[in-house]
């Protein structure tokens, strides 16, 4: 019987794992060369979700490019509404107003949290700690049911303009928000104790999905990736935007920068979102929420209404679009997955000339095969869940 | 949330992890089940049980700012307050509003919309088109989703009347009144 057993062919075979798995969210193939259930290799495809991005911004004016980017990183869309923005402010040398900066801060973190619990969640479900995911959802439900009363949609928030936001926050917001923390304090308590020394998850998560910190730097690893690997690198503190120098957060490190180290990275960082949110919230001050510009930004309701300069200037910035001056410029926030970047170029008419995005999970899927190469194939998917690919912003 | 870098004896022992995850979701469990008996009999209302709702025969209030279904609001006299000036067609990213404007004979200062129509199947609910009317004539604040079924492309396309009723009928019946339609339109398929 051994001697058979020994000469059993060791060749390796490929396997195609995708397009649709049902273990991979999002669509994505992997090639994969595997010498039993070893992977040596993996070949990764995206692209699976190109919707064109950025021509269809070149088509639009830069007001109605903030609907495309709410569909990039569907998981927090009001980063992307923030960094794109921002960008176009940037080039355009306009200061926003205080009040406005805070909400874009507080708004921001929301959706990093979001962001950190829909990937812990699903990758601890497909794990099979199935509760753990859904009491994250259920994190998740209570904070978007927040966003939905402040941005008038639970998803497609479209919240933020070029010079400031479209409304203020609702009444009673402070209050809300406090309720909902106390909830997902409880929740993540919950789902701590039930993951953190559960050693059917340490054994799957742990050691698994390794990058070492030249690589993770070699590849351009941004985010909860790179951070997990031990390198003190956050947009926020590196080169800080809106408030955020005046806020006081941690960078959560991890050392090996294995799976593990990625998810208590990212439930560390919902914690220090959570003070950010605190904070800002005690220091918001009172004011508009929209600089009083008349080039960039559409005038008061009564305004149009009741003056015929603010109805000419109300058709202008319709008709026309925002006039951004010629130029190019590279702007980065810090989104859920990492540094995501808008890079525009304006001519200075009323529609970008070239926008593009560096997506944070794209430049994350190129170091993959790095990641997996020598683990099983069952490794596979916590090590793609902790990326958190986003379709939407992977493949744009 | 730490990280636990040597499993000891605690970890490796799998059951008193096991028991204490049972001890989690068992007070989870049991808390719900109390709190929706304790709903069932009308008690304790305002505990929130399990956040799943039983959607349709409970719902969640849409918010102030919930962006809905489109109305063309209305002069006192019952004509619509458009006067086809074709902003909100301008201002749609998803090029989904077709309007064609019409002159009244009597009227030389304004037009009017003959057709007015909006696609919702290419709609995307972003609310530029309100943002951009300079007349306050079209709102999305019905507070009612956008219909999910039909029969044909045509079945999506709201055109003036229906945009224009859907004001007359906010009017009379209320959001609540209005959704509640909506929503019965369902439970007959
Ligand atoms: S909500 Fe947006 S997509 Fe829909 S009709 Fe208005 S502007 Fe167009
Ligand atoms: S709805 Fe408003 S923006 Fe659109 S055509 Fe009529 S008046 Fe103009």
């Amino acid at each position: 019987m051994n001697s058979e057993r020994t000469d059993l062919p060791i060749e390796t075979m490929d396997l195609q794992m995708g397009p649709s798995h049902p273990a991979t969210h999002g669509t994505i193939k992997f090639n994969l060369k595997l010498e039993g259930e070893k992977v040596l290799d993996c070949d990764v495809e995206v692209g699976y979700l190109h919707r064109g991005f950025a021509k269809s911004c070149e088509q639009a004016t830069w007001t109605q490019v903030i609907p495309y980017t709410d569909r990039l990183n569907y998981a927090s869309p009001l980063i992307n509404n923030v960094g794109y923005a921002m960008a176009v402010e940037k080039l355009i040398g306009l200061e926003i107003t205080p009040r406005c900066q805070y909400i874009r801060v507080i708004m921001s973190e929301l959706s990093r949290i979001f962001d950190h619990l829909t990937c812990c969640g699903m990758t601890a479900s497909e794990l099979g700690a199935i509760t753990a995911g859904f009491y994250m959802l259920e994190a998740r439900e209570i904070l978007m049911r927040i966003i939905e009363a402040v941005c008038g949609a639970r998803l497609t928030v479209t919240y933020v303009r070029i010079g400031g936001v479209k409304h203020d926050l609702p009444y009673g917001f402070a209050g809300d928000i406090e309720r909902a923390f106390r909830i997902v304090r409880k929740l993540l308590s919950d789902c701590d104790r039930l993951l953190s020394r559960n050693r059917i998850f340490l054994d799957r998560m742990s050691g698994v999905g390794t990058i070492s910190e030249e690589m993770a730097i070699a590849y351009g690893l941004t985010g909860p990736l790179l951070r997990s690997t031990g390198v003190r690198y956050d947009v926020r503190k590196a080169h800080p935007y809106l408030v955020y120098d005046q806020l006081d957060f941690e960078v959560p490190l991890g050392t090996k920068g294995d799976n593990y180290d990625r998810f208590v990275v990212r439930i560390q960082e919902i914690e220090q979102s959570v003070r950010i949110v605190e904070q800002a919230l005690k220091k918001i001050p009172p004011g508009p929420v929209t600089v009083d510009d008349p080039r960039f930004v559409l005038p008061e309701k009564e305004r149009v209404h009741g003056s015929i300069e603010g109805l000419m200037h109300h058709f202008k910035i319709i008709m026309e679009g925002i006039k951004v001056p010629p130029g190019e410029v590279y702007f980065a926030v810090e989104g859920g997955n990492g540094e995501l970047g808008f890079y525009i170029v304006s001519d200075g008419s009323g529609k970008p000339y070239r926008i593009r995005v560096r997506p944070p999970s794209f430049i994350a899927m190129s170091a993959f095969h790095e990641m997996v190469k020598g683990c099983m194939v069952a490794d596979l998917i916590p090590t793609f869940g902790m990326i958190n690919m986003i379709g939407g912003e992977c493949d744009r | 949330m730490k990280r636990v870098e040597e499993m000891g004896l605690w970890e490796r022992l799998y059951f008193p992890e096991v028991l204490r995850g049972l001890w989690v979701t068992g007070c989870r469990f049991w808390r719900n089940l109390i709190v929706h008996t304790l709903h069932l009999f009308g008690l304790a209302k305002d505990i929130q049980a399990a956040i799943t709702v039983q959607y349709p025969d409970e719902r969640l209030a849409y918010p102030e700012t919930f962006r809905g279904r489109h109305r063309l609001t209305l002069h006192d006299d019952g004509s619509a307050k458009c006067t086809a000036c074709f902003l909100c067609a301008t201002a749609c990213p998803a090029e989904c509003i077709y309007i064609e404007a019409g002159e009244y004979p009597d009227n030389p200062v304004e037009k009017y919309p003959v057709r007015y129509e909006i696609d919702t199947l290419r709609c995307i609910y972003c609310g530029f088109c309100v943002e951009a009317c300079p007349c306050d004539a079209i709102r999305m604040d019905t507070g009612v989703h956008p219909a999910n079924w039909g029969f044909s492309r045509q079945d999506f396309v709201e055109n003036k009347e229906l945009l224009m009723d859907r004001s007359r009928q906010l009017q009379a019946k209320g959001r609540e009144g209005l959704y509640e339609e909506h929503v019965r339109r369902y439970q007959h398929v």
